[in-house]
């Protein structure tokens, strides 16, 4: 059995203060206390400060291109049903670069976690705007400050059909801790948007903005879709975190005709190509 | 035998061309359908030429011997290509012919269609009337649409198809005749898209993702319809990017994996090539040319993306390219191109186009006990602990695990310079010793790669350099060289990636006209051969107009200088 260490590698290239390192340690936390062995579990991402995640903790890791890192999990997933499959990777990675494949993986539901580094910002390339920064954040590129509005995750995800979406902040663990074990449990698609202060270049929305905003509704139903948008669609002064909706339907593997009674890995069923050779009568 | 069919789509030539090919096939004759469309549902001119010899023809022809126009516009755009004797089959109540052009055969299709139930069955009275000019029996057809319709459509369509039948043999019973037939109920009859999905899911290949793109995707219909039956996943993705993404994590995890695309497509997925050799990830990807650039002729055929195969991808990674030449050996090629990617965990780029895809031949059933599943994979008993994804060898291969297949062991790829963990790393020695192990690979490689084929003498006047689907064109236009006493050969590449190039310097000395001849405009393979041998061909017969190559247009070309 593993304790949260056992997943840790030693090092990291974050910056120390990262937001990062506490989602590190409740995804190991999480794995601890699922009972996920190590090569049971897949990690994917793209590329990014977040992306590196699979350097970092020492599960199976598909390390693939920026915006891409849902693809390759959907792939493996198929191949392999029996792999926890988590995707992990940044808000600009996700959301800009990889936009298509987040709306049809939402659409897909394959059984997969999805957690989203959301520091409003692309931390690697050293500062830019990412899809979620706020309106007005001046960056070097955005030099009088954003001009679009930013791109709502949670929203999108809701109104694409997903099943488990949900908020959590960095500085929450044990909070995030919860809220992933949940993901990592439910049976489909299941999207955290996770608010991680960078504290090298995002100069406005820090720990103490965070801190300052964010709040646990009461009494809020998870099975009412319409009040998660509402909660999803509230930022500024209050920014809910929590779980906006939790309501399964059935998944991408489970209408897939080839994993339908068999769970087997599709590569590593017995296979002859001999056996195949009346497949061409169809053209006699 | 030449028959064309000619009509706007939507008006089923495609099933006149299916019923009678497969009927003809079935009845022991060697039958080949080239189909000639246009990027649209409805409308336009369509045609497809049939052509019926005692063996399987290479190629289409030129000329025809009998027309069926089912619109004037088939009329007016192919009667000059009608030889002396042709036939020309037309609704006189959709179209008149002056009475002075060949011998007609005017059958009110569609009235004869309307009595034997409804209207859509000009297309089978069109069949019947096909076969009772070529003096064949209606019954192949009939078991045809037996196979095809319910028992009621099919009556309707038996009734369509005598209708036809008895309305042109009073204008000429039996007029053709048709060479004699060999092999009864032995030959497939099949395209190159059907050949390459079949070849595919016999070679183990389990998970196929791919946009829809035309000629591509009959690779993609054929596997799909085998979902249910045989275990293999087909997702259509929301685009190229995620297609050769998804195929990269599905062939991580295990699942043998293939995507397929034309040219554009094959824009998208470029990053992944690159990622699938960064990773070492085994990717068989079927790039079926059409001719651009941008969207350029969308159902029409050219081999312009060899060049583009051979760099696609941004850095220096190993890999191989194959192509489709002929249906007897695609069949088999392709299943060399999932060895070799699981062998040496390289993307392999297997080029088609839309002749070839599109093209149906006969030919005699594959030997399935041929095929090679061998994958390559690190056992229980040769794993050496820790598991390092990335373990420098001398082959440069890298022994590989999948994600969960030994307990305590995980898997790790990654797309930055990586450590033989597969850890991201930048140190100058690490990036400089994963560069040599991948390239590597190339050494031997370059050894799996099959010469060229040669048809004919080692010596002589010409020597016709291919590639590719125009194997057919070329084998064709070389016969007719030799019938008329030009000392020619034909020099014929499949494995073009790692090319091997010992055949053709041995050759090259010993004729003395070398022409390559491609369907591209800048001569891709030329320069090639030129880049790796330094062997410069005297000439280029070059067509890019969107149509394959046509024997007899090979031989004028080669006339004109011999
Ligand atoms: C195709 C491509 N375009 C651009 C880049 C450069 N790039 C790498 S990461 C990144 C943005 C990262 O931002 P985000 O996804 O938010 O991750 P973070 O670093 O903030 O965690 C960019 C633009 C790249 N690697 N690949
Ligand atoms: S740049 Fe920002 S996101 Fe990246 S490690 Fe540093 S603080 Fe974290
Ligand atoms: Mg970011």
């Amino acid at each position: 059995m593993c304790k949260a260490a056992d997943y840790l590698s030693k090092d990291t290239a974050w910056c120390a203060g990262c937001g990062n390192f506490a989602i590190r340690e409740a995804l190991a936390e999480a794995l601890a206390q699922l009972k996920l062995a190590p090569h049971q579990v897949l990690l994917c991402s793209g590329i990014g400060q977040a992306a590196k995640m699979p350097h970092y903790l020492l599960v199976n890791g598909f390390n693939g291109l920026h915006g891409r890192a849902l693809p390759p999990a959907v792939g493996a997933k198929i191949a392999n049903i029996s792999l926890k499959v988590i995707v992990e990777s940044g808000d600009g990675d996700t959301y800009g670069e990889g936009g298509n494949h987040f709306i049809h993986t939402i659409r897909r539901n394959p059984d997969l976690a999805h957690f989203v580094h959301n520091n409003q910002i692309y931390g690697l390339t050293k500062g830019q705007a990412s899809p979620t920064s706020d309106e007005g954040m001046r960056t070097a590129i955005q030099t009088s400050g954003v001009i679009l509005p930013a791109f709502n995750p949670l929203a999108v995800a809701l109104v694409m059909g997903a099943g488990f979406v949900a908020r959590c902040f960095s500085g929450e663990k044990e909070h995030l801790l919860a809220t992933m074990k949940q993901a990592l449990e439910f049976p489909g698609y299941a999207l955290i948007d996770i608010l991680q202060p960078c504290v090298s270049f995002n100069k406005i929305n820090t720990y103490a903005w965070y801190k300052k905003r964010v709040y646990f509704p009461k009494q809020h139903e998870q099975k009412d879709w319409n009040a998660a948008l509402t909660l999803a669609r509230e930022w500024g002064e209050q920014i809910p975190l929590g779980i906006f909706y939790n309501v399964p339907r059935p998944t991408f593997e489970s209408r897939i005709p080839a994993l339908a009674n068999d769970h087997t890995p599709l590569g590593t069923r017995p296979f002859d190509p001999a056996s195949l050779a009346s497949i061409q009568n169809e053209f006699l | 035998m030449n028959i064309l069919i000619g009509g706007a789509a939507g008006q089923g030539m495609e099933t006149i061309a299916h019923l009678l090919g497969k009927a003809l096939a079935r009845a022991g004759f060697g039958v080949l359908a080239a189909k000639d469309y246009m990027s649209r549902v409805r409308g336009g001119h369509n045609f497809t030429c049939l052509r019926i010899e005692a063996e399987t023809p290479w190629m289409a022809e030129q000329t025809t011997q009998l027309l069926v126009a089912l619109n004037e516009e088939t009329y007016n755009l192919h009667r000059r290509l009608l030889t002396e004797n042709g036939k020309i089959i037309y609704d006189p109540e959709l179209f008149s012919i002056p009475t002075n052009t060949g011998n007609l055969v005017p059958l009110p299709l569609e009235s004869l269609s309307i009595k034997a139930g409804s209207k859509i069955m000009a297309n089978t009275v069109a069949v019947g009337a096909v076969l009772a000019l070529l003096n064949q029996e209606t019954s192949l057809v009939e078991t045809l649409l037996l196979e095809t319709f319910n028992p009621e459509l099919a009556a309707q369509n038996i009734a369509a198809l005598h209708a036809g039948y008895n309305a042109a043999a009073k204008y000429c019973d039996g007029c053709f005749s048709l060479p004699q037939s060999g092999k009864i109920g032995q030959q497939l009859y099949l395209d190159g898209n059907q050949t390459l999905g079949m070849a595919a899911l016999a070679s183990g290949c389990r998970f196929l993702a791919a946009y829809p793109m035309t000629p591509a995707t009959g690779i993609m219909a054929y596997l799909a319809e085998k979902q249910e039956s045989h275990g293999v996943v087909v997702e259509q993705a929301e685009d190229e990017i995620a297609a050769i993404n998804m195929a990269l994590g599905a062939a991580f995890s295990g699942a043998r994996s293939l995507t397929c695309t034309s040219g554009g497509g094959f824009s998208l997925m470029v990053e992944g090539v690159s990622l699938a050799g960064m990773t070492e990830t085994p990717l068989v990807i079927i790039m079926a040319m059409r001719p651009g650039p941008a969207t350029g002729l969308p159902t029409r055929t050219e081999q312009g993306d060899l060049e583009f195969a051979l760099h696609a991808g941004h850095g220096e990674f190993p890999r191989a390219v194959l192509a489709a030449t002929h249906l007897e050996d695609a069949f088999y090629r392709l299943n060399k191109a999932f060895d070799l990617a699981e062998k040496y965990q390289i993307p392999v780029i297997f080029l088609s186009d839309q002749h070839f895809a599109d093209t149906a031949r006969t030919v005699p059933p594959f030997d399935f006990a041929k095929l090679n599943y061998e994958r390559h994979l690190l056992t229980a008993e040769t794993l050496i602990k820790p598991y390092r994804r990335y373990r420098y060898t001398a082959s440069g291969i890298s022994p590989r695990a999948l994600p969960g297949q030994f307990p305590n062991e995980t898997v790790l790829a990654d797309s930055d310079e990586h450590d033989e963990d597969g850890h991201i790393v930048e140190d100058a020695e690490t990036r400089r010793l994963m560069t040599e192990k991948r390239l590597r690979k190339l050494e031997s490689l370059a050894h799996e790669m099959e010469e060229p084929c040669l048809f004919g003498e080692q010596s002589g006047e010409v020597l016709l350099i291919g590639w590719g689907s125009t194997y057919g064109a070329l084998r064709e236009a070389c016969t007719i060289l030799q019938n008329k006493r030009v000392r020619a050969s034909h020099l014929h590449f499949a494995d073009l990636w790692p090319l091997p190039a010992a055949a053709i310097k041995a050759l090259f000395p010993h004729f003395k006209q070398k022409i390559c001849v491609e369907n591209n405009a800048t001569g891709q393979f030329a320069a090639l051969l030129r880049r790796e041998t330094g062997l410069v061909v005297d000439r280029e017969i070059l067509k890019f107009d969107g149509r394959p190559f046509l024997a007899n247009e090979i031989v004028w070309e080669v006339e004109q200088d011999v």
